[in-house]
């Protein structure tokens, strides 16, 4: 088990340094892929215009931050309920002596 | 399958293949209003099928397996997370994952084909990321393609007998990466203007595939982690889904 923390914890730094790395030896902006990939059709396809545009523009950096931070939160809630609901459930049935939690 | 089910996954097909076919059909996700009209009804149309057979599946799911729904919800959970995480990459430009692998390990491509059109959704309507006219394209790619790699990975692992987290790490991230794969083929089978088609996939395949490479790689890791958590405290729900045994019948399929 304490082998297996380790890992766990070796594997999120390798993570982080995946996405850190980029950040540091590259000067860039980091804008996103799909605003690239616009630059890339008006370079394919000159001729074309886009037909539609999304009904709700957030009105800035900051007014979508929020929305990202609000998908994010509610995965991230969610999944924290799902795993704290599992881990107190193992611990309270192996208190009450049965067998490493698999009562329904 | 019942009478109802069977005649919505039927009439759900009869529309894909009408559309779908018949049209002239030659991510991030695509951007709203970057697909011309006929190629955003076609790909929605392709992903009717899997949507109408994924909503039959979580019925099933949550008829006879109650136990898993928990598990089913992390997993949805767990796709609304990672995909709002947008990453630098090695191009120099950001995406972000996919996170729809998980599920489709767990309780197979189609429920995610459901799962992913909600986060999807979510995104396209609230955060102008994505789009309501190319929601189709992109469910075909990030909520469909990408699982069904996904799963059809974990399976060939399974069966190649390799280790049960290797197996999770190489199906989540293939999975991931595929899904730009086809975005690619998507913008370019519709943008080639003044390339040919292959030449125009290879474009967008620079920009997207490229890009991902290094994400599909953290999404493997964190959802090899993830797994590893369920394995510890979820194992009478992972037995129910049929985790432990391997290259068995999973949930009544």
């Amino acid at each position: 088990m304490k082998h297996r923390g380790s890992l766990i914890v070796g594997l999120l730094a390798l993570c982080a340094l995946i996405a850190i790395l980029p950040l540091v030896t590259l000067q860039s902006e980091f804008g996103g892929a799909d605003g690239e990939a616009e630059g890339v059709v008006s370079q394919l396809n000159p001729a074309y215009t886009p037909w539609a545009e999304s009904i709700l523009e957030p009105p800035g950096g900051e007014t979508e931050s929020l929305l990202f931070c609000l998908q994010a939160g509610i995965g991230a809630g969610i999944l924290g309920f799902g795993f704290g609901y599992l881990v107190a459930r193992k611990k309270f049935h192996k208190e009450a002596g049965t067998d490493r939690g698999q009562v329904r | 399958m019942n009478k109802r089910e069977k005649g919505a996954l039927t009439l759900s097909w009869i529309v894909a293949l009408a559309f779908g076919v018949t049209q002239n059909a030659n991510a991030m996700h695509i951007m709203e209003g970057y697909l011309p009209m006929g190629h955003c009804v076609a790909w929605g149309a392709l992903c009717l099928p899997f949507v109408v057979y994924g909503v039959i599946r979580i019925q099933r799911i949550a008829r006879d397996h109650r136990k898993t729904l928990l598990l089913l919800a992390m997993c949805g959970a767990y796709a609304f997370v990672l995909s709002a995480l947008k990453i630098p990459s090695v191009t120099g430009s950001s995406s972000h994952p996919t996170g729809t692998g998980m599920g489709a390990i767990l309780f197979g491509p189609a429920v995610m084909a459901v799962l992913g059109l909600i986060v999807l959704l979510f995104q396209a309507i609230l955060l102008a990321h994505g789009g309501l006219t190319t929601l189709g394209a992109n469910t075909f790619s990030m909520a469909i393609a990408g699982p069904f790699v996904s799963y059809g990975v974990y399976r060939l692992c399974q069966k190649c007998r390799v280790k049960k987290h290797v197996a999770v790490f190489l199906a989540a991230a293939l999975g991931d990466l595929f899904t730009y794969c086809v975005t690619s083929v998507q913008l370019g089978l519709a943008h080639h203007a003044t390339a040919s088609i292959p030449a125009a996939i290879g474009e967008f395949m620079g920009v997207f595939a490229l890009t991902q490479i290094p994400l599909a790689i953290i999404e493997g890791i964190v959802t090899a982690i993830v797994v590893m958590g369920m394995e510890s405290f979820a194992k009478p729900e992972l037995a129910e889904l049929g985790y432990w045994r391997s290259r068995q019948a999973e949930v009544s399929r």
